[in-house]
């Protein structure tokens, strides 16, 4: 019994990734390659033929470019100062934390009360007399400020998540080290480059996987912010399952996405790889 | 300068920086609120105040609005369900990570952390063939179950870390004094980490009440808020959008507040 | 009130071999003292006791019944962690009565019980606190009072007092040894601490590499080991050792001095440090560090090249460089075979 106990335990967990991750998986990879009950690449072919797919699969990628190191900059600083502070540690952690629980589409909805026509940035921008009148921001013609708009949402979003897992990190890190490194006459930022940061490499594996992976799913706040006017993969992938009703096409977006996500994990797996016997 | 007035200095820097940042996370929920506290009028009228008007107009409108109040308290019961099924199905998960060494540990474990290396939202695509054949599709229960899929490596990992800081020697000391181990389960160790699986349980509410992807591709009636305001988006009015958002944001301000001590239990685990 | 009976005990982790076939029978009453470096299979074999370890071969005998496929809780044994184990949601007074109502006693003999036990480690006045507000010798207390509450059969205890500070420790010590002899139960205290051992101990277990080297009463353990290792470990600072070559008939020459010593084909030397006494005649010692402790002198030398430790009296400051002539006790050499590292 105490020997078949924890397989016991692990039993329904088990069952439910088999069934509802590693099935599915499976079976989109299935759907992905099979159309008409027939093997074939079509699927495939009719989304690189389509004019909108190197758009998408370019704004991700450019979108996933921009943000991540935007947010990696964001989160160490937020980080070290959350790490470094005395009093009132807690309710600024709190307030860091706060865009974690807020969910895509409620940021894209946020970012676009300042955006719209008749938006917060417009009543700033006439208030302070810079234009005469409310200028259309997100439209077809300023598809680069949707783009910023986007980037500013996705950064405001999804920073803490990078934040709170880096916070974490450095709490591993004993002060002894940074204290030695005070001793040998080390700077602040010396410290910074030369200490913490080779120290939190297995944080910063898990912060960047988390974070990229989830840069190449970004949807709802391309549709709240640009609608159809910024395609990405995510919402293609999303227009070809229901508008177009072609789920083979869908299957192959995400066959895609998966194959885009898997290849920088294994990227980042190896770019920041500590060997075990380096870990604090 | 002497080195008291640098280090005056850097502080204020340092202070500045911090305001700058604070201010950068709660201005936009500011905005959000001041639009969802105005009139309609106001909200799409030009230019805007930066003090809300407190006419409730734009809520009422929004709650009047066809469909909101059922997405709503849909959204709630396939949170609360996935919040259920996670913690029931992840919490032995992570006792058995915690307490046993067995062979197959070390699989289970890459799976579970494998799934956080995939865009799970797209499982919600061949789920929902799987979905129409056992009729689960658009229902509360196959959403949920989706839901638990994203949510469960979380509550795997939490309790995992949880049931790890509660030393063993305790469990064996109720052994010792008489304690089968359900007995030492329910009488040591779940009031120890009952705060802790209230926080991952809230963590599970969170992710539900806020996926958007999946709820949109799997419900058509039994829509929950998010996919609701994701399908409406094209035609709903402005106040209608940004009500809608202060009701997706105002339980998650509460959420994070009440698993603010859990933060770093979700992930400090998640580095070794 | 319970004989214990290890019979062939061995436990493997995986290629490990924490355990190799271990026997020892432990008597009613007796206070049975495992020690042993970390990593020896001491607490191994306290948990295989306690039955929070499966032996991997063996049996376990309690008073007389069987008890090695048994749980914890079907074998008349209580338990004091090293870390206390103190349940921290629980008071002082829940914790004392933890297994008591496990045993569905009933509330006034479960108040007398933990009134009475509380009184003896003297914690009657802790009864309404958490663990949280108590210090690590209190926690101590209350885990002992635990487990006495429950009038067990056997208390194993496993180096409960490790975590305390040096004064601390002492005073529980002294206590735990009246504490435990008035109860009357069979007692196996696991530490690696031969102090503490040598003190509280009715018989001391040694035990190196997964094996129980020599199993006697304190004295007999000090002074005549069974094993090199036992002579190594034991004493503060431990036997020394010297290398011996035959000179025919029962004698060996050690050091280029001749002693008469066991008919073997090899043997080795030993000697503890405050058996040695300057004399004219002895083995010629070239000192190398002095340590004036107090009480006695402590002497690191060098004895044909090996290292070597004499304890003296204190009015004698020999320096460093000086050679002397260190004549052992006759009757307390010992000699052990270097093969089988066994006394001969």
């Amino acid at each position: 019994m105490p020997r078949l106990l924890p397989y016991l335990l692990l039993l329904p967990a088990t069952a439910f990734l088999c069934l509802f991750f590693l099935y599915p998986f499976v079976q989109v990879a299935h759907d992905s390659v099979m159309r008409n009950g027939v093997y074939t690449l079509e699927n495939f072919s009719r989304m690189a033929g389509h004019w909108k797919f190197s758009t998408a699969f370019w704004n991700t990628m450019i979108l996933a470019a921009v943000v991540v190191p935007i947010q990696l900059a964001m989160a160490l600083t937020m980080a070290s100062i959350v790490t470094k502070l005395q009093r009132g540690r807690s309710t600024i952690l709190y307030i860091f934390a706060i865009p974690l629980g807020i969910s895509d589409l409620a940021a894209g909805l946020i970012w676009l009360s300042v955006f719209e026509q008749s938006g917060f940035l417009n009543s700033l921008l006439v208030g302070l007399g810079i234009v005469d009148r409310p200028i259309l921001l997100l439209g077809y013609q300023n598809t680069w400020i949707i783009f910023i708009a986007i980037v500013l949402a996705e950064v405001w979003r999804a920073t803490a998540i990078m934040m709170v897992i880096l916070v974490a990190g450095m709490g591993l890190i004993p002060k002894e080290y940074g204290e030695a490194a005070d001793v040998f006459g080390a700077s602040r930022w010396q410290k910074f480059r030369r200490v913490t940061l080779p120290m939190l490499k297995p944080s910063l594996q898990t912060a960047l996987i988390l974070r990229v992976i989830l840069a190449f799913e970004v949807f709802a706040v391309v549709v709240a912010l640009g609608g159809t006017q910024l395609p990405v993969l995510m919402s293609e992938t999303y227009h070809w399952q229901f508008a177009m009703q072609e789920r083979g096409v869908a299957a192959a977006f995400a066959m895609v996405i998966l194959g885009v996500s898997v290849a920088f994990t294994i990227l980042i797996l190896r770019l920041l790889h500590v060997p075990k016997g380096a870990r604090v | 300068m002497s080195v008291t007035s640098v280090r005056r200095a850097g502080n204020r820097v340092f202070i500045a920086g911090v305001a700058l940042l604070i201010l950068w996370v709660l201005l936009p929920i500011w905005l959000l609120f001041v639009n969802a506290l105005s009139a309609p009028a106001e909200v799409t009228g030009f230019p805007k105040r930066f003090i809300p008007s407190f006419d409730l107009a734009s809520l009422s409108f929004f709650f009047g609005f066809s469909g909101v109040v059922d997405a709503l308290w849909n959204s709630v019961k396939v949170a609360a369900l996935t919040m259920i099924l996670s913690i029931g199905v992840g919490a032995p998960a992570g006792y058995a990570l915690s307490r046993f060494d067995f062979p197959g540990k070390e699989t289970f474990r890459f799976l579970v952390v494998m799934t956080r290396a995939f865009p799970l939202p797209l499982l919600a695509l061949p789920l929902a063939v799987m979905f129409i054949r056992t009729g689960l599709d658009d229902t509360i229960t196959g959403l949920a179950l989706v839901h638990t899929t994203l949510a469960l490596p979380f509550a795997v990992l939490i309790t995992f870390s949880l049931f790890s800081g509660i030393p063993l020697e305790l469990e064996e000391a109720a052994w010792t004094l008489g304690c089968t181990r359900l007995q030492a389960f329910t009488k040591v160790i779940l009031p120890l980490a009952a705060p802790g699986i209230a926080a991952s349980a809230v963590f599970a509410f969170v992710i539900s009440w806020n996926e958007v992807f999946a709820a949109a591709v799997l419900t058509i009636e039994n829509r929950t808020l998010t996919a609701f305001l994701l399908q409406s988006i094209d035609v709903s009015p402005l106040p209608l959008k940004f009500a809608g958002g202060a009701a997706l944001v105002l339980p998650a301000l509460f959420f994070i507040f009440a698993v603010r001590k859990y933060l770093f239990a979700m992930w400090g685990i998640a580095n070794r | 009130m319970a004989v214990i009976e290890i019979k062939q005990v061995a436990k493997t982790f995986g290629s490990f071999t924490a355990l190799h076939s271990v026997d020892l029978t432990i008597a009613d009453q007796e206070f049975m003292v495992l020690l042993g470096a970390s990593g020896c299979g001491k607490t191994t074999l306290l948990r295989i006791i306690a039955g929070l370890e499966t032996p991997t071969t063996g049996e376990v005998w309690i008073g007389g019944r069987r008890v090695d496929h048994l749980p914890p809780r079907e074998r008349g044994i209580a338990m004091v962690f090293q870390n206390y184990a103190v349940f921290p949601h629980l008071t002082v007074f829940e914790n004392i009565a933890f297994g008591l109502r496990m045993k569905k006693m009933d509330q006034a003999e479960v108040t007398r019980r933990v009134n009475r036990t509380a009184e003896l480690m003297h914690i009657e006045q802790l009864l309404k606190r958490y663990s949280g507000e108590l210090s690590g010798g209190q926690r101590q207390r209350v885990a002992v009072a635990r487990a006495l509450a429950m009038e067990p059969d056997v208390i194993l205890m496993d180096e409960p007092l490790s975590n305390l500070d040096a004064l601390l420790r002492l005073e529980m010590r002294a206590e735990l040894k009246g504490v435990l002899a008035e109860s009357k139960t069979t007692t196996i205290y696991v530490t690696h601490d031969q102090v503490e051992a040598m003190s509280l101990a009715d018989r001391i277990s040694v035990m190196n590499g997964g094996r129980i080297v020599q199993a006697a009463n304190p004295v007999e353990v000090y002074r005549n080991p069974a094993a090199r290792f036992v002579g190594s470990f034991i004493g503060n600072p431990p036997m020394n050792f010297l290398k011996a070559e035959p000179a025919g008939a029962g004698k060996w020459q050690v050091a280029g001095q001749v002693f008469d010593g066991p008919a073997a084909a090899a043997a080795e030397f030993a000697i503890r440090p405050e058996d040695l006494h300057p004399a004219e005649a002895g083995l010629p010692a070239e000192v190398r560090v002095v340590e004036p402790l107090g009480p006695h002198t402590l002497i690191t030398a060098s004895v044909a090249g090996q290292p070597f430790r004499a304890v003296l009296e204190s009015n004698l400051l020999p320096a460093p460089g000086d050679m002397l002539r260190l004549a052992p006790v006759p009757d307390r050499i010992r000699w052990f075979d270097p093969a089988t590292q066994s006394a001969l």
